[in-house]
């Protein structure tokens, strides 16, 4: 469904350019769920703007579907594809109504059934038609990233690329969250590729894993691989020993990996 | 001193709060109650305080060194430091206590540190307002605590801005402002959530050994209870702002209040990551 082959991204100019993303390959095949790890400035959240077209300036070869991906993207490619961002107090308009957040993609692809399909959308993700007319403000953390789910899965799309869905919520809220992703996945057979910091996270929603650092990707593991901590590079290694808790014996022995 | 210090510890815990509530009130006339009946004592230990964001864990934190804006009001039978009730204290007094005896550990440089000063500068300042010293022998100090957090360079990290600094850099900048007047309580308001794990475990292990060597009481406030079981000697577990469990960290995973258990159970874990998460289902009992 998605397969990435040596990407590279350079972000800004002249001498403050930045070489963010270095030689970067990997495939997710249909229905599957791919993880991205790594620490911040270590180019997680770059692969997945690349590939939802928000950056340009790339080298290698992106195929989405079996189309080679490049210039300008058409209306057809984010039917196919959406995104789901970090923070859902951001990511919604603050003057838009749930109902206006909805529609709106609708109208942009021209969709018939604006009523079935919002009503369907909001029950997907386990929301009430009492929602419907609310604004940003008067929605919790957790129900504003459901807004945000629904409003990328109203166009029922077969690839979803979700960016730290969860970071920003509490965790009895991300357990909610996450069970609705795991859901809708199954339910639509949906493509995901989840970027997160949290190695758990991550291990729950992911078959396939792969740690990112310095822009390049350290390691590919399995989930069983990450369940077991079999990792053979060392970065992984204490990454994994790190989210396990607070430790003063593996403090003192943390590597800079540079 | 020093035997002044033993003395007024055997008679008093180092912070004891009674019955603390704090209450926001909006233009409109309406009251949240953000802090209801709060009571600990807190000694020389890690005393951990978890809850979910609105619980009231970072109001008590600002509560105990009245930092709260004009619309809420504090309420308490006591909230007394070395067994003196900070509540009695005026404005001057209070200021003196801030920084000099208790001082407060934000969660993210980027916004705590003043942007427009060198790094040096502020953690100077920070010593010279509770100390008469000379300009020289203060910039002396500030090497030393910089070294004392673990900064490798402290003079190129003396003379730089706060955005010259990275996550984990502006931290330390941030604990070492605050341990210069050596208070003798830390509260650390989730001190590390902005930062990634490795690095995170930097900046614990540096509070660790600070709040060891120089006898300190520290409140560590965060969302993340993996980290507080591992790190706190003690936890208290807050709902809607009250305290609903308080247990020793080591035995967290033993806790008995349903609350506990479900922010517990709803952790997505390395190890069993093949089972279905569980949710939390809020019982309205728990308000009472």
């Amino acid at each position: 469904m998605i397969q990435i082959h040596n990407l590279d991204v350079h972000l800004g100019s002249g001498k403050v350019t930045v070489h963010a993303v270095r030689n970067v390959s990997f495939t997710v095949k249909e229905g599957e769920s791919f993880g991205l790890v790594g620490e911040s400035g270590s180019g997680k959240s770059t692969v997945l703007r690349v590939i939802s077209g928000l950056y340009q300036n790339r080298s290698g070869e992106i195929k989405i579907d079996g189309e080679v991906q490049g210039g300008r993207k058409g209306i057809e490619f984010y039917k196919k594809l959406q995104m789901v961002f970090q923070d859902p107090y951001a990511s919604l308009h603050p003057r838009h109504t749930v109902d206006q957040a909805l529609t709106e993609p609708l109208q942009i692809h021209k969709l018939d059934q604006v009523e079935k399909r919002i009503r369907t959308a909001l029950k997907s993700v386990g929301l009430g038609l009492n929602f419907r007319f609310r604004y940003p403000h008067q929605l919790s953390g957790g129900q504003r990233q459901r807004v945000a789910i629904a409003r990328a899965m109203i166009l029922e799309p077969r690839i979803l690329l979700l960016d730290e869905p969860t970071s920003a919520l509490d965790v009895s809220v991300q357990a909610e969250v996450l069970n609705l992703l795991t859901k809708l996945r199954i339910e639509h057979n949906l493509t995901y590729i989840l970027v997160s910091h949290n190695l758990a996270v991550v291990a729950y929603m992911c078959e396939k894993i792969a740690v990112m650092n310095q822009g390049k990707i350290v390691e590919n593991l399995s989930k069983e691989q990450i369940i077991k901590s079999q990792a053979a590079e060392p970065y992984t290694q204490q990454l994994l020993a790190a989210s396990k808790g607070y430790d003063r014996e593996t403090a003192r022995q943390l590597l800079q990996f540079d | 001193m020093s035997s002044i210090r033993q003395i007024t510890e055997m008679t008093y815990p180092l912070l004891k709060i009674e019955n603390l509530n704090v209450e926001f009130r909006n233009h409109a006339g309406n009251s949240t109650q953000a802090v209801r009946d709060v009571s600990f004592a807190l000694g020389q230990e890690r005393l951990g305080i978890v809850g979910e964001s609105g619980s009231g864990k970072s109001t008590v934190g600002r509560a105990i060194l009245s930092l709260i804006p004009p619309s809420g009001k504090i309420k308490a039978e006591k909230i007394a430091l070395n067994g003196v009730d900070l509540q009695k204290l005026s404005e001057l007094e209070m200021r003196k206590i801030r920084g000099n005896k208790i001082s407060m550990i934000m969660q993210d440089p980027k916004h705590a540190l003043n942007p427009v000063m060198r790094v040096g500068d502020q953690i100077a300042e920070a010593f010279r307002l509770h100390n008469n010293i000379s300009h020289s022998k203060a910039k002396q100090k500030v090497f030393d605590i910089l070294k004392d957090v673990q900064i490798r360079d402290p003079e190129r990290v003396y003379r730089a801005y706060p955005h010259e600094l990275s996550g984990g850099m502006g931290q330390r900048v941030m604990i070492a402002m605050m341990l210069i007047p050596d208070p003798n309580l830390l509260i650390a308001d989730e001190p590390t959530s902005a930062l990634d794990v490795t690095v995170q475990m930097q900046i614990l292990a540096i509070i660790d050994d600070l709040v060891k060597e120089k006898g300190m009481g520290l409140i560590f406030i965060s969302h993340d209870l993996n980290l507080m079981a591992s790190f706190c000697d003690r936890v208290l577990i807050m709902y809607a702002g009250r305290i609903v469990e308080e247990c020793r960290a080591s035995e967290l995973a033993q806790a008995k209040h349903p609350y506990t258990k479900g922010l517990l159970a709803c952790l997505p874990m390395v190890e069993n990551s093949d089972q279905k998460l569980t949710t939390l289902n809020r019982d309205p009992a728990w308000l009472e």
